[in-house]
């Protein structure tokens, strides 16, 4: 299956939750969805079409926090990446590590840097500076005048 | 329930070449938890690199790691060329690969070497090692480094290797040859390392999709996953390989993939230095204005693994945002898998098997008169040398690209 046609279909599948998607080129492809929807689609990736987790990436940006989550589809070579928009004063959304492990650490790291609340998360302890850092401040994020 | 003792691997200790806090608890012998505790090393390069020039940050992310040092700057101008719609010239693919394959090569047999070293095996860290050398003689012929070999930029490599180098490679690499043929034959047929390695630390296919593990870690427990065949990039599509798979899942399944995967290398590096002979030389780089805004997602297959890198441009001149996944990132995690119920014993080969990422760049040469025993260089005689080439590169005006 082409790529443009993958995630229209995932596009067209969730379109209540989908607010845009974008081709960036062949073999990548990026949809952006509505923060609340992001573990039934994940669960609809990882379980029935069989996509792997790569990893998440956070941005603190003017619009506030945004994760992308990529994942792979290793027999087309498909970097599909889930775009969520997060609140600027709270950022908090569902953890994906009660479905697969291998988010367990990204959302850990996210959580230590960024101070993104994962909800559920089975152990939401910092990952890479437990114990030399100041709590609540969080290196990552930016100041935006 | 009984008592657990808590056995420390770490934070320094003599078979981790980098700190890291393994806590063992255990009942007996027998591991039945295990902790992780990590950030001695943690330096913010993904920080650091939004404060540099996408030229400099090649460097950078040359540093994550002394013995896959090539894979980042690998994935990263993938990443970079994605954004600005950049196609290298076939010379520079062909260039890229060879790089790669050798620093494969190099780092198989690394970890072969160290996986005896853990089992207590010495005979063969000490072949594994001795073999590895020529393939870094090779770097620096190559390169002018034996490691951290700064040949990448965005829109082609820094060095071309000249078409009258050929041969030494070919040499070499037909030496290399025979001596993996030496290496495996011990290793596979050794009864001591089937009983110290089979069965033992042992993933299962669901396991690998579970933790997302990458590299010879999943390919050894038949999950046949290659960046290079599965998003070709560089030299791959042009020539002919075979991805390794193994089904045991086992330490041994894992050092099978890898000695096996050496051979696809040599083959991959021949293929390469046939298509450097058919391009025109120096062909290597095309000239690049300006990285435009947008974003750019790039893989490599690591000797280790998948290694990816995202990249988000605001069209200034360094990344607004980079993200960068190592493959020990998603493979050390496996250790809660593959070490718990295991003896202490197999638990470290356990953790090894995985080949966490270490560093071997230090190197030092002193050189002496044969005749009168005095030594040719001393430290003050090094950095008056260094001085004075600092000042000759800096008179001639290179380095300012």
């Amino acid at each position: 299956m082409e790529t443009e046609e993958v995630i229209e279909n995932i596009a067209k599948k969730f379109i209540s939750d989908t607010v845009a998607f974008d081709l960036v080129k062949s073999r990548r492809g990026i949809i952006t969805i509505r923060h609340t929807a992001l573990t039934a689609i994940a669960e609809y990736l990882y379980r029935s079409e069989g996509y792997r987790f790569i990893i998440a990436s956070a941005l603190h940006t003017r619009r506030g926090f945004e994760i992308y989550y990529h994942f792979s589809m290793d027999t087309s070579g498909l970097i599909l990446s889930l775009h969520v928009i997060l609140d600027k004063e709270k950022p908090r959304i569902e953890s994906l590590s009660n479905m697969f492990s291998a988010s367990n650490w990204i959302e850990r790291e996210m959580h230590e840097l960024f101070g993104i609340d994962f909800l559920n998360h089975p152990n939401q302890e910092k990952l890479i500076s437990d114990g030399n850092w100041a709590e609540g401040v969080y290196p990552y994020r930016k100041e935006f005048k | 329930m009984s008592k657990k003792t808590l056995i420390p691997i770490g934070p320094y200790h003599p078979l981790q070449e980098e700190p890291e806090l393994f806590k063992l608890f255990c009942d007996g012998e027998i591991v039945r938890d295990i902790k992780w505790e990590t950030g001695y090393n943690h330096r913010s390069i993904e920080k650091l690199s939004e404060s540099k020039t996408y030229d400099q940050v090649f460097f950078l992310v040359e540093r994550i790691c002394g013995i896959c040092s090539t894979s980042h700057p690998f994935a990263f101008a993938n990443a970079v060329e994605e954004i600005a719609g950049i196609e290298i010239t076939d010379r520079a693919k062909y260039i890229r690969s060879i790089i790669g394959e050798l620093e494969r090569l190099h780092s198989h047999l690394l970890w072969v070497g160290l996986a005896g070293h853990f089992l207590g095996y010495n005979t063969v860290f000490m072949w594994a090692w001795k073999y590895r050398e020529p393939v870094l003689d090779l770097f620096e012929m190559i390169t002018g480094n034996r490691n951290s070999y700064a040949m990448f930029k965005v829109g082609g490599v820094r060095r071309d290797i000249e078409n009258s180098k050929i041969p030494v490679i070919r040499k070499v690499l037909s030496d290399a040859r025979k001596k993996i043929d030496l290496l495996a034959g011990a290793v596979m047929d050794d009864p001591v390392i089937h009983a110290r390695t089979k069965g033992v630390g042992v993933l299962t296919r669901q396991d690998i999709i579970d933790y997302a593990a990458v590299g010879p870690t999943a390919r050894a427990s038949g999950v046949a996953i290659d960046i290079r065949k599965d998003d070709p990039y560089a030299a791959y599509p042009l020539v002919n390989w075979k991805v390794i798979t193994a089904e045991g899942g086992d330490v041994f399944a894992k050092a099978e993939v890898r000695l096996l995967e050496m051979y696809e290398s040599i083959s991959i590096i021949e293929q390469c230095l046939d298509g450097l002979e058919k391009v025109r030389e120096g062909d290597i780089t095309i000239k690049v204005n300006e990285i435009p805004e947008g974003i750019g997602a790039g893989r490599a297959e690591a000797p280790r693994g998948e290694v990816f890198h995202f990249v988000v441009s605001d069209g200034s001149n360094s990344p607004a945002r980079h993200k960068i996944r190592a493959p020990s990132y998603v493979n050390i995690a496996t250790f809660k898998k593959s070490c718990i119920g295991q003896t202490i014993a197999d638990a470290t080969i356990s953790l090894a098997a995985v080949d966490p990422c270490y560093c071997c760049t230090e190197r030092m040469a002193a050189a002496y008169d044969v005749s009168s025993g005095k030594r040719l260089l001393n430290a003050n005689d090094l950095i008056g040398l260094s001085l004075k080439r600092t000042e000759e590169i800096r008179k001639s005006g290179a380095g300012h690209e």
